[in-house]
């Protein structure tokens, strides 16, 4: 039986998920005794495809053709060649794409679907994976009764795990569409760099006091290339601009690093950084919450410590 | 133009997380439970339509016991026209979106709202798996909506960046805070109250579909190693942990 892993790629590169994703495919076959193949969709390189041999994944069939593809053209084209292959068991990162993807497909395949998994299953009799839940307040372990699977990785949760394999591509062709949603426009998010997609980012809130202090935010961001983000408070009095809300009730990220500079570190503001791997924050209140949810803390004035940072890292390249 | 707003219950966003029972079910006592706030966000947007279409309606459908009576009222006192409640209990999101269908197909609707994911389980399943057994285009998260007659014009995001779409409708669309303006959501005043307790709550019943999953028990999230304090003096050693130990810069 064959565990399925769908690889995205964007302009050319296959996305840093999707190797997470690809590692996690792996260490599942492992477990139930399948054989995990990966599928890439459209214009990417055979070289660029190689890259999940890394992570152990012996075997991508990529389909040519399909230069634009969105969630449904890939829902479609993937249960054609999910069905082909025989596949019991269809994994996707935890991006947009897989996360829009993966619910179309387990109808189509008469699969159950589960997003948010963190872990290879536990048992395989039934399968049961666990899962975040509560906004990551809480964790299911989830018994997946059903023949055939999809499932839908955690960003962040499962991690790289490296086992370098030779990557062999099968190429083959899918006339399997959906037109009846067209593209109108795509805007891609420039301001510096994408806060949902970032892996660096630095974040501050009212500690900050007011608009006008925040261009020691932005160098100590520009000094790491980090995307910026901010609390709920500050994007609701106007000192920051919507988008750089994170939170329960702003956008959830899973980058590598989170900079909390002047955050306490509510609940609903822990809900949106719970996926970041590493937590630092900068507080000058030693019983502020978000320290019992940091790797690293510094009890400061961030108008003190914030330019020594930024010094320090400039220093360091 | 008919809509349907899809809402379900969750414990609001304060809630301190527990459970019961050997950790085979969330503690629900002393929790408040409130409409999904992605699903308020939907529910504003229908009825910022309804107001620009005229002669258009706004029905709500919750999956559910009795219990979510309250909460169905509420969007019913916010302003939606007739509520359905299909009476079983929501168990996962496949059984949930099968139930609704269900209803849809006998029912059809112009436009489907949901919200992109429920702050309980985090699936950000139903609104696509609804689509797709409807067999119509979905959008979710979706942070922009736009009606021409038949037309939709939908903003989604993406990986990278935001995309707009076009579909023909019935389209269904997830939405978040973008979709409308987070001081724009429309909250019960005293007359929609008055007038909630007679507007139309229909309870359906279910048509018992399966459920694919079932939570054998729940954990604590993994705790974090004690935080690492650092001297605010002492950057270099910051910078030192955060590219050595931790590997991240």
């Amino acid at each position: 039986m064959s565990v399925v892993i769908y690889i995205e790629h964007t302009e050319g590169t296959v996305k840093k998920n999707a190797l997470e994703a690809a590692s996690y495919a792996v260490k599942y076959a492992e477990k139930t005794g399948d054989t995990a193949i990966g599928v890439a969709i459209g214009k990417v390189s055979e070289d660029e495809i190689k890259k999940v041999g890394t992570v152990g994944l012996s075997k991508v069939i990529k389909v040519d053709g399909h230069d634009y593809l969105n969630h449904q053209k890939v829902a479609a084209i993937l249960a054609e060649v999910a069905n082909t292959l025989g596949a019991n068991t269809i994994i996707f990162a935890g991006s947009s794409e897989g996360k829009a993807t993966g619910p179309r497909l387990a109808i189509k395949l008469s699969s159950s679907v589960i997003s948010e998994v963190v872990g290879t299953p536990s048992s395989t009799a039934p399968i049961t994976v666990k899962k975040k839940c509560f906004s990551g307040k809480g964790l299911a372990n989830v018994e997946l009764s059903s023949d055939k699977n999809v499932i839908i990785i955690s960003t962040n949760g499962f991690g790289v795990h490296e086992k370098t394999v030779d990557c062999v591509i099968e190429n083959t062709s899918s006339t399997a569409s959906d037109d009846s949603i067209k593209h109108l426009s795509f805007d891609r998010n420039t301001e510096g760099v994408s806060l949902p997609d970032a892996e660096l980012v630095v974040s501050a809130g009212r500690g900050l006091k007011g608009a006008e202090n925040w261009g020691m935010i932005d160098e100590l961001a520009a000094s790491l290339e980090a995307a910026t983000a901010c609390s709920k408070p500050v994007s609701d009095i106007g000192w920051r601009p919507h988008h750089e809300h994170v939170g329960q009730t702003g956008i959830a990220i899973s980058p590598n690093l989170y900079i909390a500079i002047g955050i306490s570190g509510a609940i609903q503001h822990l809900a949106g950084v719970s996926s970041s791997k590493t937590i630092v924050v900068i507080n000058t209140d030693s019983e502020a919450p978000f320290f019992k949810a940091a790797d690293y803390g510094i009890v400061g004035d961030a108008f003190d410590v914030v330019p020594k940072l930024t010094a320090a890292i400039n220093a360091a390249k | 133009m008919k809509i349907l707003v899809c809402i379900s219950s969750v414990p609001d966003t304060t809630t301190k997380i527990s459970f019961t029972n050997n950790s085979t079910e969330f503690d629900k006592s002393g929790v408040q439970f409130v409409i999904n706030p992605n699903d308020e966000f939907g529910l504003t947007k229908a009825l910022q339509l309804k107001e620009a279409n005229p002669g258009s309606t706004v029905s709500v459908i919750h999956v559910g016991s009795d219990t979510s009576d309250p909460i169905i009222r509420k969007a019913l006192a916010i302003g939606a026209d007739d509520a359905i409640r299909i009476n079983t209990e929501a168990v996962d999101a496949l059984q949930v979106a099968n139930e609704i269908s269900i209803y849809v197909k006998a029912n059809p609707f112009d436009l489907i709202l949901t919200g992109k994911e429920s702050i309980d389980h985090n699936g950000a399943i139903v609104p696509h798996a609804l689509a797709e057994i409807l067999g119509i285009p979905s959008v979710s998260p979706c942070i922009g909506l736009e009606i021409d007659g038949s037309e939709a014009k939908l903003t989604g995001i993406v990986d990278g960046g935001k995309e707009e779409f076009s579909a023909s409708l019935p389209v269904v669309a997830g939405g978040q805070k973008g979709i409308v303006e987070e001081k724009d959501l429309r909250i019960p005043n005293m007359r929609g109250i008055m007038q909630a307790r007679s507007k139309p709550l229909n309870i359906v019943t279910a048509s018992g579909s399966a459920s694919s999953q079932r939570i054998a028990n729940f954990d604590a999230p993994t705790p974090k190693a004690a935080c690492k304090m650092v001297d605010a003096n002492n950057m270099e050693e910051l910078v030192n942990l955060l590219q050595n130990e931790a590997k991240v810069i």
